[in-house]
């Protein structure tokens, strides 16, 4: 099930392997020519940061041109959906129901009669929000949680480590079946809300691993020797090179959490109508799988698009960040 | 969905166990095979396997196959006739006096007598043992001691039951009931053997019974094997070897099991398959007429549905809803729009009346607009639909009944489905009166008669009148007709107060619900009950 | 060691408490049960209250808590509504899931690590490249259209195998149902094992193995491999739990009588004992799962070392 759970990386940085700890090399290396220190070097001279190394990397990989293009598109049509269809998604005539594709409705009708294509584009919109406002919840909320118990340890962390524990022991399908089953809003907030309530241990969990080992670096040291404040390593020293992996994490957890609401949606506890999603869309399409395929097969081949395209973008983004691999 | 499923039937439903199978005889026809065994589609039982604990289809089923009691309800026609029963007589619609036939046992040996139906009906009725289904014996005399409103039992056994040979008992209820014997085809009056009371636990493990199969094995929640009892006594004796029940959670697993050959009979085929029937199995598919309507009920309780002119609300909805559309598209015309509030298997002279409703029940999107704004329009100037989700095709109608009001009244956000997660949280919703706008209602008989679709559904505080309607003159006329003892007579009351149902709109009456099956090759002789259930006993196997 | 693994299991007790208590509570807020049991009719009020009773419903919840706790202790995990013990229950749904769980991690080691190692060893090849799409594809399709089109195909259209399972459910028929099942975790754990071992190939203790002079089979299975387990490994552990309580779709689908199908059928009549009881168990075997391969580093890595 593609929920978010299953991340790679949590068990690099679970465990302190990989190449999650080696982030901070370059960054060293700025510390040592911060600003503070007079003019610094002009332009040219610039310290290349791991930052901009990455970009430039990034800038040039076909792979990361093309799904941030996709992703580009995605949000357009998820902000103006009208623009690329004239018709409503509510608008739905039974005496059409499954019928094939034709001229107008080039993707078919559904079961109820709906028009496929305008309902799988002002599907977008719905499956869009879910995974990029679940995935900002869950990030801010596991960062600042593990960021901070990472940095202070002591009896918090051990609470802290505890309660991710609880948390990762219910299965998310299930806690998913419960929680939601009770909820009647058919807004998307109850389903983002569980995401987060759910999510948010995993990046937790890798915020706290990065920031162990951002704070054991030279230059952390350096700074506290000099007599820097808690908040600020945490913010100027500690956090820039922690983020690197909270941000790979996002971003494929992202495409997982799109996918997750179809899978809820299929087990009938997902968002309801007049909502329109990709996950109601084809839940309601799979029992029809032999007569109406085409049903199934659009909304389920734009939720896998924009998967992968979050998934390919993160994965771009990590290697980009990560310099074991250049 | 078949764990859904059966959720869902229970919701139609009640209780329906009942009567499968009628007096086969008839020998065993050319190349069928009277020891083969049949595998068959199930859900898992809600509730321990007792007959007054069983209120939905699925317990019903097995019941009905282990099970017989003094009356039986004939698979085809519906017609209460008797079974265990040799006469019920009475003078006065009140006092009972039933003989049990001679030569009946059950199947451990020991001798039906009228002690095992008293028995079995104290302990049905009996607050004590949580019987699901203790209101069945509400109108006996002592009920209200055995089985109190609130605080503890003052007696163990009704007063007004009691046994006077062996063979013969007396009942006597608190009031005129003239169709009671015809009740007792009813699951929950079935006899219980001494085994039940001695050893309760291994009894619920391995139920035993009277009926033409015996429990061979059950694994709850999982698979029962039910084989021929070779010595059964009556005259509808098994034709086949015996019965393999298979739980299946989703019933499109079912039906996907059937045409791979992997399962004989499946008898729900869920509506996104209808379309493949044809193709998938030919003429072994069968739909028949079930004692089930589909109505959407409305909160009665809030001023918003229960106002002057918000009847034309109603009516205006109704008339909003293109009925023979949705039936012939998601339904594939297994469905019947319905023009009454009751079933066709009822028959004209079982009170059925094609064409009740009238104009109100007519597809009519002009008069359904003119009809709401005269009624001062839509609360709020929306309506939702409420409906259990653990179902699959619920949602589908749902969605077709909105998207049709929708249509009707050019508004695409004037109707909205809302789904509850699971049957116990939409009960709950009913129960604690949190409904807004009409909800989900649909009914299955439990025993086939005209009485029984519309005194639990409309009676000012029934049981299953969930919507909370109450009307006086309604009320009255099914007193009235209670207390007749003219059959003819009281069928004509019961339909006057129909009447005032469609009047006051206090249901919209949606559609017939047809019960359906699907089976294999080897099997043939396949017959639905009017409850929608298989006649197991007569399936012949090859 | 000894003193390390006392730590963890002291460390499992709030967690279990804690897990415990939150799907109590999750299941509490579902809502009264009762009414779902009187079918498409209210319970008389006398019934309701002596269901309630008998289920302990008409209780405060912590003390309910309190109750159900301490009767598990003592191995009573409660009735179900239809009458049956719970551990009756996870007797029967137990087995099934445990089958069902060792075919999908099986999939997971076998395929997903040759595929990994594979693919980490010949980086950016066409081999590479399909492998990555691969299992990018198999991780954005949810897994009920997979499986119901696995299913459609395999066991309908071309009859090759049992599209539902038999109550028994042994292991050959949980071959498809295994890897519907594990698919997902698969493509994990091929790309994870990838990651690692496109890593892992230049570290020094590899280019010292080949300048040895070893043969590359050796140093690949023995050196590279041995090292690159490491969060392979933790990634499985850490799933076992999920597969067995997140079948519940999959379960679904091939009709199996197992964890995910009680617990699925649990939820629907929010029958708290079976869920409670269910999870419970899952709980257990997820802590113990981890502890386990927590302790399986230190086999894989010799310089880690547990004080």
């Amino acid at each position: 099930m593609p929920d978010g759970r299953h991340e790679p990386e949590q068990a690099i940085a679970g465990t302190g392997m990989g190449g999650t700890m080696d982030l901070g090399v370059d960054e060293a290396e700025a510390l040592e020519k911060r600003p503070g220190g007079g003019g610094g070097p002009g332009p040219e001279g610039k310290p290349r940061s791991l930052w901009s190394d990455a970009w430039r990397d990034l800038r040039r990989n076909p792979v990361f041109i093309v799904f941030a293009l996709v992703i580009l598109f995605l949000v357009f049509i998820s902000l103006w959906p009208s623009a690329i269809t004239s018709g409503s998604p509510l608008t739905c005539d039974l005496s059409r129901a499954q019928e094939g594709s034709r001229s107008g409705h080039p993707f078919g009708f559904d079961g109820q009669g709906c028009d496929v294509y305008t309902r799988t584009v002002y599907g977008a919109r719905t499956s869009v929000a879910v995974g990029v406002l679940a995935t900002l919840g869950v990030a801010v909320l596991g960062s600042v949680l593990g960021a901070l118990a990472g940095f202070f340890g002591g009896v918090g962390d051990s609470v802290l480590s505890r309660i991710t524990d609880v948390f990762f022991a219910i299965p998310v399908v299930l806690g998913g079946l419960v929680l939601l089953s009770v909820i009647t809003s058919n807004t998307v907030w109850p389903v983002i809300g569980f995401i987060v309530l759910l999510g948010w241990p995993q990046l937790s969990r890798i915020a706290r691993g990065s920031v162990i080992t951002a704070k054991q670096n030279d230059y952390v040291q350096a700074a506290r020797a000099l007599g820097a404040s808690n908040s600020r390593l945490l913010l100027r020293h500690i956090a820039p090179n922690a983020v690197a992996p909270v941000i790979v994490v996002a971003t494929i957890a992202l495409g997982t959490y799109i996918a997750l609401e179809a899978t809820l949606s299929y087990l009938g506890v997902g968002l309801k109508p007049p909502s329109v999603s990709w996950g109601i869309d084809i839940s309601a399409a799979s029992p029809y799988i032999r007569n109406a395929p085409h049903a199934l097969l659009w909304p389920s081949g734009a939720l896998a698009i924009t998967v992968l395209a979050f998934i390919m973008l993160g994965d771009a983004v990590r290697d980009a960040l990560d310099p074991k691999l250049r | 969905m078949r764990g859904a499923m059966h959720a869902g039937w229970a919701a139609c439903a009640m209780a329906v166990a009942l009567a499968a199978t009628g007096c086969g005889g008839g020998g065993d026809g050319g190349g069928s095979d009277s020891g083969a065994v049949l595998s068959a589609s199930w859900g898992d039982p809600q509730n321990p396997l007792e007959p007054s604990n069983t209120n939905e289809v699925q317990g019903g089923k097995v019941l009905d196959m282990i099970f017989r009691g003094l009356k039986r309800y004939d698979p085809e026609t519906g017609e209460a006739k008797d079974m265990l029963a040799e006469s019920i007589e009475t003078s006065d619609s009140q006092n009972f006096t039933v003989t049990v036939k001679d030569g009946w046992t059950f199947s451990n040996g020991e001798k039906v007598t009228a002690q095992s139906f008293v028995d079995a009906w104290n302990y049905g009725a009996s607050l004590r043992n949580n019987q699901r289904n203790a209101y069945f014996f509400g109108y006996i005399e002592g009920y209200d001691q055995v089985h109190p409103e609130e605080g503890d039992q003052t007696a163990d056994t009704m007063s007004g039951l009691k046994v006077t040979g062996e063979r013969t008992f007396t009942v006597k209820l608190t009031q005129k009931f003239s169709t009671f014997p015809d009740t007792l085809g009813y699951n929950a009056f079935a006899p219980l053997p001494r085994a039940f009371f001695d050893d309760h636990d291994a009894w619920v493990k391995k139920p035993v019974g009277n009926g033409p199969y015996l429990v061979d094995s059950y694994t709850r929640g999982s698979q029962m094997a039910l084989r021929k009892w070779d010595d059964y006594p009556g005259d509808d004796k098994a034709q086949n070897g015996g019965v393999d029940l298979k739980v299946y959670t989703d019933n499109n697993t079912a039906y996907t099991d059937l045409i791979a050959g992997n399962l004989d009979l499946v008898d729900d085929v869920p509506a996104a398959q209808l379309k493949n029937v044809q193709n998938d199995l030919g003429d072994r598919y069968l739909n028949s007429p079930a004692g089930i309507i589909q109505t959407l009920a409305f909160p009665f309780y809030d001023e918003n549905w229960n106002k002057p002119g918000s009847e034309k609300v109603r009516t205006g909805l109704s008339r909003a809803i293109d009925r023979k559309q949705i039936t012939d598209t998601i339904f594939q015309k297994t469905r019947t729009p319905a023009t009454d509030w009751t079933s066709p298997v009822l028959g004209e002279d079982g009170g059925y009346q094609a064409g009740l409703c009238g104009d109100a029940c007519e597809y009519d999107p002009d008069a359904a607009k003119k009809l709401i704004e005269e009624g001062g329009g839509l609360p709020g100037g929306k309506v939702t639909i409420t409906f259990n989700a653990d179902t699959g095709s619920h949602r589908e109608w749902v969605n077709a009944v909105c998207n049709s009001i929708n249509n009707a009244l050019d508004d695409e956000r004037a109707c909205t489905a809302n789904p509850v997660g699971t049957f116990a949280d939409f009960r709950n919703e009913i129960t604690d009166r949190n409904m807004t706008g009409p909800f989900r209602a649909g009914w299955q008989m439990d025993y086939p008669l005209i009485q029984n679709f519309l005194q639990p559904l409309y009676y000012t505080d029934a049981s299953s009148n969930d919507g909370k309607w109450s009307n006086q003159e309604f009320d009255d006329l099914v007193d009235r007709a209670n207390q007749e003892t003219d059959t003819a007579k009281a069928i004509d009351l019961f339909q006057q107060a129909e009447g005032v149902v469609r009047d006051n709109m206090a249901a919209i009456p949606l559609w017939y619900q047809n019960g359906s099956a699907g089976w294999s090759d080897r099997l043939s002789d396949v017959k639905l009950n009017p409850f929608s259930v298989p006649v197991y006993d007569q399936i012949k196997v090859s | 060691m000894g003193r390390y693994v006392v730590r963890r299991l002291l460390q499992m007790i709030p967690v279990f408490i804690g897990a415990t208590l939150l799907i109590f509570l999750m299941v509490n807020v579902m809502g009264d049960p009762i009414a779902g049991l009187c079918g498409e009719r209210q319970c008389d009020p006398a019934t309701a209250a002596r269901l309630e009773q008998e289920f302990g419903l008409d209780e405060p919840v912590w003390q309910q808590y309190l109750t159900y706790m301490g009767n598990v202790f003592t191995g009573d995990f409660g009735t179900a509504f239809n009458g049956q013990e719970v551990t009756e229950l996870m007797a029967t749904a137990f087995p099934v899931t445990i089958r069902l769980t060792l075919i999908a991690i099986l999939f997971e080691i076998v395929i997903g690590v040759t595929l990994g190692v594979v693919t980490g060893l010949r980086r950016g090849s066409p081999v590479d490249t399909g492998v990555l799409l691969l299992t990018l594809v198999v991780i954005s399709v949810p897994t009920f259209v997979t499986g119901l089109l696995l299913q459609l195909l395999l066991g309908v259209k071309w009859g090759w195998i049992r599209p539902s399972v038999s109550s028994e459910a042994p292991f050959d028929e949980l071959i498809l149902p295994g890897l519907v099942l594990a698919s997902v975790s698969l493509a994990y754990v091929t790309r994870l094992t990838r990651t690692s071992i496109a890593e892992n190939r230049r570290s020094d203790y590899v280019r010292t193995a080949v300048a040895k002079g070893l043969p590359r089979h050796r140093v690949v299975v023995r050196h590279l491999l041995r090292n690159s387990l490491i969060p392979v490994v933790t990634f499985i552990g850490a799933d076992i739990g999920f597969l067995m309580g997140g079948a519940i779709v999959t379960e679904r689908i091939f009709n199996i009588h197992g964890v995910g199908y009680q617990l699925y059928q649990g939820i629907l009549r929010q029958n708290t004992q079976t869920v409670v009881g269910f999870v419970t168990v899952l709980v257990l075997v997820f802590l113990v799962a981890n502890l386990i391969v927590d302790l399986l580093y230190a086999v894989l890595d010799p310089r880690i070392r547990y004080a």
